[in-house]
Order: C-alpha cells, then sequence, then structure tokens
C-alpha cells in the first residue's frame, strides 16, 4: 500500500504545478487547465485522507468538486471563446479592462 | 360681568376667509370677484365689530366680551389658552382697525385699479386685517406676539409690494430688519415677565392673570419687563431710536401707508402699552423713559417734517410725531388720552393719507410738492377732506384732534414732566405748520404740475372719495366722545375706558381751559406763519433756507440718522459678518475643513488605486502571498 505521505506529496506537487501554472502562463487557456490541475490536486488529498481515515466524507466532497468543476469547465470555456472572439486575444496581460 | 360671544371668532373667519380666497381663487376668477371679496370680508368683519361692540356697550361697565378657543402651547407647568376678548380697550381697537380698515379697503379697490397685481395686494391686505385684529382681540401676550409677528411681516410684504424696483424692496427689508431688532426686545420681555411670575407659581400670560398676579412682580422686574416690551414698541411703532424705517416704508401703495403705516399697526406699540397699563403703573422709571421717549420722538420727528418735499414723507414724519404724542400720554399715565388719540389719529392721518394717495392718483405718482400746487378747484373732494384731516392734526378747537391732543398735553402736565409738556406744546406749534405748508403747497399757490399731466388732471372716482368723505367726518366728530368734564357727556371715552386702564392720578393741579388755550395759541402761530411764508410771501422760505443753510441741509437729510446707524451699526455688521464670519469662519475654517478632507480622500484614492492594474495573474499573486502568510501564521502557532 501506498504510503500516506507520498500521496500528500503527490498532491502537493500537482497543486504547486497548477499555482504556478495560473501565475506564470499568459494564456488564459492554460491558466485555466491549471485551475482544473489544483483541483484535482486536491481532490487526490480528499480521497487520501478519506481512504486513510475510513470515512466517506472525503469521496463525498469529492464528487461535489467534480460537478462543480464540470460547470466551471463549461462556463469558463464559453467565456473564454467569448473573449477571443471579441478581442482575437487569449493573453492575460491584455485583458485588464478592470484596470484603473 | 364676562359674556361669552362666540360671534367674535367671526371677526377673524372673515379676513382669514378672504386672504385664503385672494390668494387661491383671485387670479383665476379676475379682478371682479376680488374687489367685490378683498373689501367685503372687511366690511362683514366690521359688522361683527360694531354687533360685539354694541353689545358690550349695553352690559354694565368693566364688562367684556370673551371667546375662548383652544389650548396651544403646553411645556410643564406653562401653557398658553388662546382666547379672544373684548374689553373697552380691545373694543375701541377693534372698531378702528376694522372700520378704518373697511374704508381703506374700498378705497383700494380705486386706488389698485390700473395695478395688475391686485389679487396679490387684497390678499396681503386681509391677512394684514387678520393679524392686527389677532393682535387687539387677544387675550394673552403670546397670542398677541403672533398678531405682532403677522403684522410686521405684511407691512414687510406691502412695503415691498412693487418688488421689481430694488431699492422698494430694500426699504422693505429694511423695516423688517428694524422690527426684529424691536421684536427680540418684546420677546425677551415676555420671557422676563414669565420668569418673574413662575417664581411665585403663576405660570400664565394671560392678560387677566397677569393683573391679578401683578403684585408679584417685583419693581425691578417690572422696569426691566416694560422697558423690553416698550422696546418692541419703538420698533412696531416707530420712535426713537428705531423710527427710521417707518419714513422709507412710503414707497408701498398709498392706502397701505394709510392703514399699516399710520391708522393701525403703528399704534400697536401704544396698545400694548395700554393694555399692560397695571404692569407700567408698577415701574414708573420705565413709565418717564415713554413718556421721555414719546416728546423727544413727537418734536424730533416735527422738525424733519417742516423741510421734506414729499408729500407722504411729511405725512410719514408726522405719524412719527403723532405716534410721540401717543407715548408721552400713555407714558404720563394718562392711558385713555394715549388710545383716544390712537382713535383719532387714525381717523385723520388714515384720511390725511388717503388724500395724499388721490392726489398722488391724479398726478400719476408725482410725490413731490414742488410740482403740484393749485389743485383746489381741480379736486375738490380731496381737497375738503385734506382741509378738514389737516384741521384735525392741528388741533383746531372742535375737530376731533384738538380734544385727543389737549387731553394728551394735560396729563402730561398733571403728571408732572413739565418740559415733556412744554415739548409737545411747541411740537404743536410745529406740526401745525407743516401741515399747512403740505395744504398750501399741494391746493394753493401756482400751479406747478408738470404740463403733460395737467390736461387728464381729475378728480378720484367716487369709489376713493366716498371713504374720504367718510373717514372726514370721523376726523370731525370723532373727538365729541371726550368733551370737557361738566358739558353734555362729559369725558365719557375717559369713563368708558376706565375699568380698563385705571383712573388717571394727577400729580399737579393744573387749569385745563390755560393749558388748552396755550397748546391752541401755539397752533396758531403755526398756522400763520405757514400761511405767511407759503401764501403771502412765497419768497420767504428760500430766503430762511439760504440763511440757515447748515440747518435747512441737516434738516432735509433727516438728522442723517441713516448715516449715523449706517456708520455705527450696518457697516461694522457687514464688515464683521463678510470678513470675519464670511471669509474667516465660513470660507477658512468651514469650507477649508470640507475641502481638504474631499481633497485629503482624493489624493490618497488617487495614489492607491495605482495597484489596481486589471491583470488578474497579480491578483492571484497576492492573493498566494497572503494564503502563504496566513499558513506561515498558523504554522508558527502549531511550532510554538
Amino acid at each position: 500500500m501506498v504510503q500516506l505521505s507520498w500521496l500528500m506529496a503527490l498532491s502537493a506537487a500537482i497543486f504547486a504545478i497548477g499555482v504556478a501554472g495560473f501565475l506564470i502562463r499568459r494564456n488564459i487557456l492554460v491558466m485555466f487547465m491549471s485551475i482544473e490541475l489544483m483541483l484535482n490536486a486536491v481532490n487526490l488529498a480528499f480521497i487520501s485522507l478519506g481512504s486513510r481515515l475510513g470515512t466517506m466524507d472525503g469521496q463525498t466532497i469529492v464528487f461535489f468538486v467534480m460537478t462543480v468543476a464540470a460547470a466551471e469547465a463549461a462556463v469558463g470555456l464559453a467565456i473564454i471563446i467569448s473573449i477571443f472572439r471579441n478581442r482575437e486575444t487569449v493573453h492575460a496581460d491584455d485583458l485588464t479592462l478592470l484596470r484603473w | 360681568m364676562n359674556l361669552e360671544f362666540a360671534a367674535l371668532a367671526l371677526i377673524l373667519v372673515f379676513p382669514a376667509a378672504g386672504v385664503l380666497f385672494n390668494l387661491f381663487l383671485g387670479p383665476r376668477l379676475g379682478r371682479g370677484a376680488v374687489n367685490l371679496v378683498g373689501p367685503g370680508v372687511m366690511f362683514l368683519c366690521f359688522a361683527v365689530a360694531t354687533w360685539a361692540f354694541v353689545t358690550l356697550m349695553r352690559l354694565p361697565a368693566g364688562s367684556a366680551l370673551f371667546c375662548p378657543l383652544w389650548r396651544w402651547l403646553e411645556a410643564g407647568s406653562f401653557h398658553v389658552e388662546l382666547g379672544l376678548k373684548v374689553d373697552a380697550l380691545s373694543g375701541v381697537m377693534v372698531m378702528v382697525v376694522s372700520g378704518v380698515g373697511a374704508f381703506i379697503h374700498l378705497y383700494s379697490v380705486g386706488y389698485m385699479a390700473h395695478d395688475d397685481d391686485y389679487a396679490r395686494y387684497f390678499s396681503y391686505l386681509n391677512l394684514f386685517a387678520l393679524s392686527m385684529l389677532i393682535l387687539v382681540l387677544a387675550d394673552n401676550l403670546v397670542m398677541m406676539f403672533v398678531g405682532w409677528e403677522g403684522v410686521g411681516l405684511c407691512s414687510y410684504l406691502l412695503i415691498g409690494f412693487w418688488y421689481a424696483n430694488p431699492q422698494f424692496a430694500y426699504n422693505g427689508r429694511k423695516a423688517f430688519i428694524v422690527n426684529r431688532i424691536g421684536d427680540a426686545g418684546f420677546l425677551l420681555g415676555i420671557f422676563t415677565l414669565l420668569s418673574a411670575l413662575a417664581h411665585h407659581g403663576v405660570w400664565s400670560l394671560n392678560f387677566a392673570d397677569l393683573q391679578k398676579h401683578a403684585g408679584l412682580i417685583g419693581s425691578g422686574a417690572a422696569t426691566a419687563t416694560g422697558l423690553l416690551l416698550f422696546m418692541g414698541a419703538t420698533g412696531k411703532s416707530a420712535q426713537i431710536p428705531l423710527y427710521v424705517w417707518l419714513p422709507d416704508a412710503m414707497v408701498g401703495p398709498t392706502p397701505v401707508s394709510a392703514l399699516i403705516h399710520a391708522a393701525t399697526m403703528v399704534t400697536a406699540g401704544v396698545y400694548m402699552v395700554a393694555r399692560l397699563n397695571f404692569l407700567y403703573m408698577l415701574a414708573p422709571d420705565a413709565m418717564a423713559v415713554v413718556a421721555t421717549i414719546g416728546a423727544l420722538t413727537a418734536f424730533f420727528a416735527g422738525t424733519i417734517a417742516i423741510v421734506q418735499p414729499d408729500i407722504k414723507r411729511v405725512l410719514a414724519y408726522s405719524t412719527v410725531s403723532q405716534l410721540g404724542y401717543m407715548f408721552l400720554g400713555v407714558g404720563s399715565g394718562a392711558f385713555s388720552a394715549g388710545i383716544f388719540h390712537l382713535m383719532t389719529h387714525a381717523f385723520f392721518k388714515g384720511l390725511l393719507f388717503l388724500c395724499a394717495g388721490s392726489v398722488i392718483h391724479a398726478l400719476e405718482g408725482e410725490q413731490d410738492m414742488n410740482k403740484m400746487g393749485a389743485l383746489r378747484t381741480r379736486l375738490p373732494v380731496t381737497f375738503w377732506s385734506m382741509l378738514i384731516a389737516t384741521l384735525a392734526i392741528c388741533a383746531v378747537p372742535g375737530f376731533s384732534g384738538y380734544f385727543s391732543k389737549d387731553s394728551i398735553l394735560e396729563g402730561a402736565y398733571e403728571s408732572g414732566h413739565f418740559w415733556l409738556w412744554l415739548l409737545g406744546a411747541i411740537t404743536a406749534g410745529i406740526t401745525c405748520f407743516y401741515m399747512f405748508r403740505l395744504l398750501f403747497m399741494t391746493f394753493f399757490g401756482e400751479s406747478r404740475v408738470e404740463p403733460g399731466k395737467l390736461h387728464h388732471l381729475h378728480e378720484s372716482p367716487a369709489i376713493m372719495t366716498i371713504p374720504l368723505v367718510v373717514l372726514a367726518f370721523f376726523a370731525t366728530i370723532g373727538g365729541w366722545v371726550e368733551l370737557p368734564v361738566g358739558l353734555l357727556w362729559g369725558d365719557a371715552f375717559t369713563r368708558f375706558l376706565a375699568p380698563v386702564v385705571g383712573d388717571f392720578k394727577p400729580a399737579v393741579v393744573a387749569s385745563p381751559a390755560m393749558l388748552s388755550a396755550l397748546a391752541t395759541g401755539l397752533s396758531g402761530i403755526g398756522i400763520l406763519l405757514a400761511y405767511v411764508c407759503y401764501l403771502r410771501l412765497p419768497g420767504v422760505p428760500q430766503l430762511v433756507a439760504a440763511r440757515f443753510k447748515g440747518l435747512y441741509q441737516l434738516l432735509l437729510e433727516k438728522y442723517r440718522i441713516d448715516e449715523l446707524y449706517d456708520l455705527l451699526v450696518t457697516r461694522p455688521l457687514f464688515f464683521i459678518s463678510d470678513q470675519i464670519l464670511n471669509k474667516g469662519i465660513d470660507q477658512l475654517v468651514i469650507d477649508g475643513t470640507a475641502n481638504r478632507a474631499g481633497l485629503a480622500v482624493e489624493s490618497s484614492g488617487e495614489a492607491v488605486r495605482r495597484v489596481e492594474d486589471g491583470n488578474v495573474q497579480h491578483y492571484a499573486f497576492v492573493y498566494l502571498l497572503g494564503v502563504i502568510g496566513i499558513v506561515a501564521y498558523y504554522v508558527y502557532l502549531v511550532m510554538h
């Protein structure tokens, strides 16, 4: 059986990759994918801890997260497509309409 | 005996209805309706007043009619019950106000026939009548003050009636502000009186209660109250030092000058002193001040009237002077004499103003007597009315003014004020001089009317001459209610008022006939001088004016009192208001604080908003730093 600490380390690593991707990459599509990475990293942590503690709670929450993530993916992608149609760019530095 | 007489309320209801009608419906229904309702309500009011007065006359002496209204103010033990009361004193006043008022309303119909703002005019005039009637009918000091302020407001509105002329509007404001100074004193007087009585558990300003508990008021409090209330009277009744507004008030329509600034409103102060006679009797010092101010004002204003060229200004100063007589009367303790002169003055001075109005109307607004003359044949009714009024004000024996002025001078002499009596007697001569000067310059001599106005010079219409004739009748016989003791009904007026204002107790014995002869002699000299100067030898006035140029200029410029007040009061006030209060406090401190506060918010916002660059990744980074910080904090807590 895989040790919990390995699993947690993997989860943390994926999450860190997600954060870094979100902060560093300028393509909003990639930033969006990074968010999905972070969500799945958290899901992994929930599953691992749930299995370790022998309760259903972790798995239940994961289903919720996956549902929300699916909805979010649909809405988010729609927004990105809409932005691209209007501005012809998906570069985060160009999308600063809310600046002072 | 007190009789409840609910119809007293009608005396107020009629003018109030007139105000509402003229204000809201008048402009829509047109001139005919306004001309009917405006004077109509006053005649109804006069009818009710007459009914009340006759009822009062039938009751035994010392009776009063009353009509309780409702409880108005309530503050702890203090409360004000509104109520109307007609006793001998307010009965005379109500008759004068509603009677003279009704005829002046009627006259106004003719005078304002060419003015488009007739509805506003009549609503103001009705409002004035309402306020004045509240003032005289009030059975307590607070309600009297309401009327007191109301007449002041109407005076302001009507002086500035032709507000398009900035000078007229300015004069209106001047009257209002000068009156405010007096009214502040009046209000302080009420407070002083209330606090003096409240010490003894009397929480009322009802006149009957005041009279009943007058003994509780200390002499110091009585003097203070008397002087403060008299300060209000100097404002409203145009006495030294607050008389300056009245001559300037003459820019209003002439019937207004007749009603408000001659016959009724300006006599409110005299009425107030007579009404509170029990209070003034407790304060001999305050009485002496009243009498002295009265006599000085009478003389002072009389001298100014001698040289004024404007017909209405002469009458205005004459009014100030006659009001001085009334205060001399009430200040000497001869309250009924003061009220008597108030009544006869309302007749003859109202008439004088209406006649002057008729002349001005005929000459299309000309008020300069240097551009009049020889109008005797062109305006016969006006001339004869004016002659009667002049004879009355000059105290020619038989006319109303003779009886009233004589009883005032007699009262002044017998109360021991020899010098004040002398001043009053000399003023009687001065009065005759300037009044006959006015008459001669206007109606006699050669015509100096501008040629363009000569061809349609005409007598006023009947609606204006009828009030003249009616008032001329009363100016003649109005004084006959008070004859020398022993002749016919004798001093009926004094006996009628005595239960309210008390008996006059002479300090010095004098022969009324002697005093009367002296004053009449002085009057005769005044008339003779005017005759010589303005009819026989028309060059004399110019010679005298040239000889005493300094004095003439001083009188013409009204002793430069306005300039003195300007220097002493107005300018420092404006200086303080503008330089210190406006530029210092308002602009620097208040505006400064507000502006700086706004500026601080704006500039700090300007600095801070640079943080918002709109790039979502920058926000996320800061968010990450925050999360790391919070996690670090908890890790730190766990480690220690």
